[in-house]
């Protein structure tokens, strides 16, 4: 018998080293050298040529709606988009590794653009010849870099303070008496005298963490480039004590914003932050939301903003741009792309059309959110906003994990940040 | 999602066609007068043919990636440095500053911790189990069968499945605690835990693995001995301590040898229960170096690489004592 257990053991590493291999021979192959893209494999290939796109979209397969927009404008343009999904967190692997062999066009995450362009991979819109002229300016500048641009938003997401009515009537909040983070806090303390469950948001260990709490921060006056500043405690001390005294579950250190909103969904929850995309999901569960309070009132806390930008890698054969620019313009101008991932539109003429429409993250609501909104490499923080935000959900972890206190915590991370950016 | 038993027995098939090539290559005939020289000759051949395909293999898919790590890891590499394919030699920059980052001796810490802890459960547990399987009793195949589930699943299951168990508000480990009145545990949201929590997890994934080279360490020692050491009134405990142990060890060493570098380098359990946090808690040295490279923040992939041949040293220093250990067993 034990011969036997010990056969099948070797046979299944002698077929997974094998898998592993092939799996490995896959990723060193050479990416070939020529660079235009050969329309011979696909029979489809039109007289205007076949042009690779790469968004980070896996989930929305050949019938979904945004493969539609892609195709509308592959036969307006009289081209052959050829559309490749990869998952959000490899782009920039995928991309960096793939240099010399680039797509026409890359969707990336709206805080990647200004890495990725450090590295010298994007197109500006001078090489290019994008107009981005009718860009909403304050999205657009994720992608611009010492007055250069390196691509356009497909749309914008932000997060907003979704609370359920019910549990709220229950507790006897008005929703309205939620101007500020002690009025927030009050509400929550109601909520959980009531029977029910405070708050859920994301502090999970991740750029994910981050963008959460930048709401928090940013509302509070605090700074990017310091991290240690009296704002910035006293809104990551608003989240620690919400933890601390049970008014936000502990999960919230692991979760992330879908495992969050999967908590909010229980019913049991007065509040949750989380972002323009469940609009959908809300309005069924009869679910309402408001824009986050900042932290002494009147105007709200500028959330970041979310979302993809279009851009335009380098080339080798530079007569392609001219082109890429049009599938670009033709993916961002109106609301038809924006609307299919449930973004509101870069544009003004975009944007007014879903509102008429009542788009689903893109209603009036969510455009004014997105209005008031600022991306997060703003401020020509560029590529040092990746360095300063990693230290920054690092402190929040130390912080709601009870490992040290605020002030300690953010301390450790402006001089972890200081040094890193060198 | 493989790794549990590839790396061990991938290795161990290779040296043992190397040897055998070896072997064979050594075993040219000796010289026979005319047509000897060109027999042995053919025999040279013919081993080098058999020969290179692993020696390319080996080449390709072992020495050029250890080498290119161990180049990367004396280069300032960018994101800039993909495309124009020029890094910047920067000596031994990359490593003064991985072992001058505070979170060196807490990765090490952590690391070690890990390991130990993971080696000793796995091990003591894994031999309980073989020594209770190996007097053969009804459905002892299927129970022992079942043991194997952990090495079955994939690791991300598995991992997601405790990642869930050890929930802090709603896991079954804190209902179960609360239910007999004690306080939960905050597993995965307290740095005082977390290494705890993926250890745990680490342990019952490691269990099967050396249940099975125990059992067959154990069925290879033959029972007369056994049956020797009972007639010369050898207790239970006395003919298992004196007997079975002694004989088992080179099982055993060969066992925790293979279990240690797995451990060193276990990456996706931790990582998907943990992230390696809150903060930097749960962050062992193969986590510190993906995060470095490919984690938040901007890729750091020279310090990376740095980190990632601080662990090779580490089981090349183990693997070593090892060699030795068993020289001096076959010596005595």
């Amino acid at each position: 018998m034990n011969t036997k257990a010990f056969r099948f053991a070797r046979v299944g590493a002698a077929v997974t080293s094998l898998a592993l291999v092939g799996i490995l021979a896959g990723c060193s192959s050479t990416p070939s050298s020529s660079d235009t893209p050969s329309g011979g494999s696909s029979p489809s290939a039109s007289a205007g040529g076949t042009y690779t796109l790469w968004d980070p979209y896996p989930d929305r397969d050949a019938s979904s709606t945004w493969a539609a927009a892609i195709n509308a404008c592959a036969s307006t343009l009289g081209i052959t988009i050829d559309r490749n999904s990869g998952n959000t967190g490899d782009t920039v692997k995928d991309l960096t590794t793939a240099a010399g062999n680039l797509p026409d066009i890359a969707m990336v995450d709206n805080p990647k653009v200004s890495t990725l362009a450090a590295a010298g991979l994007l197109t500006t819109t001078t090489d290019n010849g994008l107009d981005t002229s009718k860009i909403s300016p304050n999205i657009l500048s994720a992608g611009v870099i010492d007055d250069k641009t390196y691509g356009v938003p497909v749309g914008a997401n932000t997060l907003g303070l979704y609370y359920n009515p019910t549990v709220l009537a229950d507790a006897g909040v008005d929703i309205a008496s939620v101007v500020d983070y002690p009025s927030l806090t009050a509400a929550i303390k109601k909520v959980v005298a009531a029977g029910h469950k405070g708050i859920t948001f994301s502090a999970v260990g991740t750029e994910e963490g981050t963008f959460q709490f930048l709401p928090w921060f940013w509302g509070a006056g605090a700074d990017l480039t310091a991290l240690d500043s009296t704002q910035s405690v006293a809104a990551l001390t608003l989240w620690t004590n919400w933890v601390k005294d049970g008014d936000a579950p502990q999960s919230v250190i692991t979760n992330t914003q879908g495992t969050s909103w999967d908590e909010f969904k229980t019913g049991d929850f007065g509040f949750a932050e989380n972002g323009s995309w469940f609009q959908g999901d809300a309005d069924t569960a009869g679910y309402k939301v408001i824009q986050i309070p900042s932290m002494s009132g009147g105007a709200a806390a500028p959330a970041p903003t979310g979302g993809e930008f279009i851009t335009i890698p380098i080339q080798t054969d530079t007569s392609r741009y001219a082109m890429s620019s049009k599938i670009v313009e033709c993916l961002t101008e109106g609301d038809a792309g924006a609307t299919a991932l449930g973004y509101v539109a870069p544009t003004a003429d975009g944007a007014a059309a879903q509102v008429a429409a009542n788009a689903a993250g893109a209603n009036q609501f969510w455009v004014t959110a997105v209005g008031d909104a600022k991306p997060r490499t703003a401020d020509n923080l560029g590529i040092k906003y990746p360095i300063i935000s990693e230290q920054l959900y690092t402190a929040i972890q130390l912080a709601l994990s009870g490992g040290a206190s605020p002030t300690d915590a953010l301390k450790a991370a402006q001089a972890a940040a200081v040094k890193n950016i060198g | 999602m493989t790794e549990g038993p590839l790396p061990r027995n991938g290795s161990d098939v290779i040296d043992g066609t190397t040897g055998e090539a070896a072997a064979q290559a050594a075993a040219s005939p000796p010289a026979r007068k005319e047509t000897a020289r060109s027999a042995a000759w053919k025999a040279q051949l013919a081993a080098w043919a058999f020969l290179t395909p692993m020696v390319i293999y080996m080449i390709a898919f072992y020495l050029w990636p250890l080498l290119r790590n161990l180049d990367l890891s004396f280069r300032d590499y960018t994101l800039g440095s993909f495309i124009t394919g020029n890094a910047k030699f920067n000596g031994f920059d990359n490593y003064v500053k991985i072992l001058t980052d505070p979170a060196f001796p807490t990765a090490l810490r952590n690391t070690f911790l890990f390991v130990a802890a993971s080696l000793l459960f796995q091990f003591s547990i894994g031999l309980a189990l073989a020594v209770f399987f190996h007097r053969n009793f009804p459905l002892s195949t299927t129970l022992r069968a079942l043991f194997l589930v952990p090495w079955l699943l994939p690791l991300l299951v598995s991992a997601s499945v405790w990642a869930w168990m050890m929930n802090s508000d709603s896991g079954v480990i804190n209902y179960f605690l609360q239910t007999i009145g004690l306080h939960p545990i905050y597993w995965l949201t307290s740095p005082t835990w977390s290494l705890t929590a993926v250890t745990v997890a680490n342990i019952w994934i490691g269990i099967p693995f050396n249940l099975v080279l125990l059992y067959a360490g154990l069925q290879a020692i033959p029972e007369e001995i056994h049956e020797a050491a009972a007639i010369d009134g050898a207790s239970k405990s006395q003919a298992f301590w004196r007997v079975t142990f002694p004989l088992l060890r080179p099982v055993s060493a060969i066992t925790l040898l293979l279990g240690l570098v797995y451990t060193l380098k276990v990456f996706d359990i931790i990582w998907v229960m943990s992230l390696g946090g809150p903060g930097n808690s749960s962050m062992t040295l193969a986590i510190w170096s993906y995060r470095l490279g490919f984690g938040g923040g901007s890729p750091q992939l020279g310090p990376a690489a740095a980190v990632g041949n601080v662990l090779i040293v580490i089981a090349f220093i183990f693997g070593i004592f090892y060699i030795r250990a068993q020289r001096r067993a076959l010596r005595s």
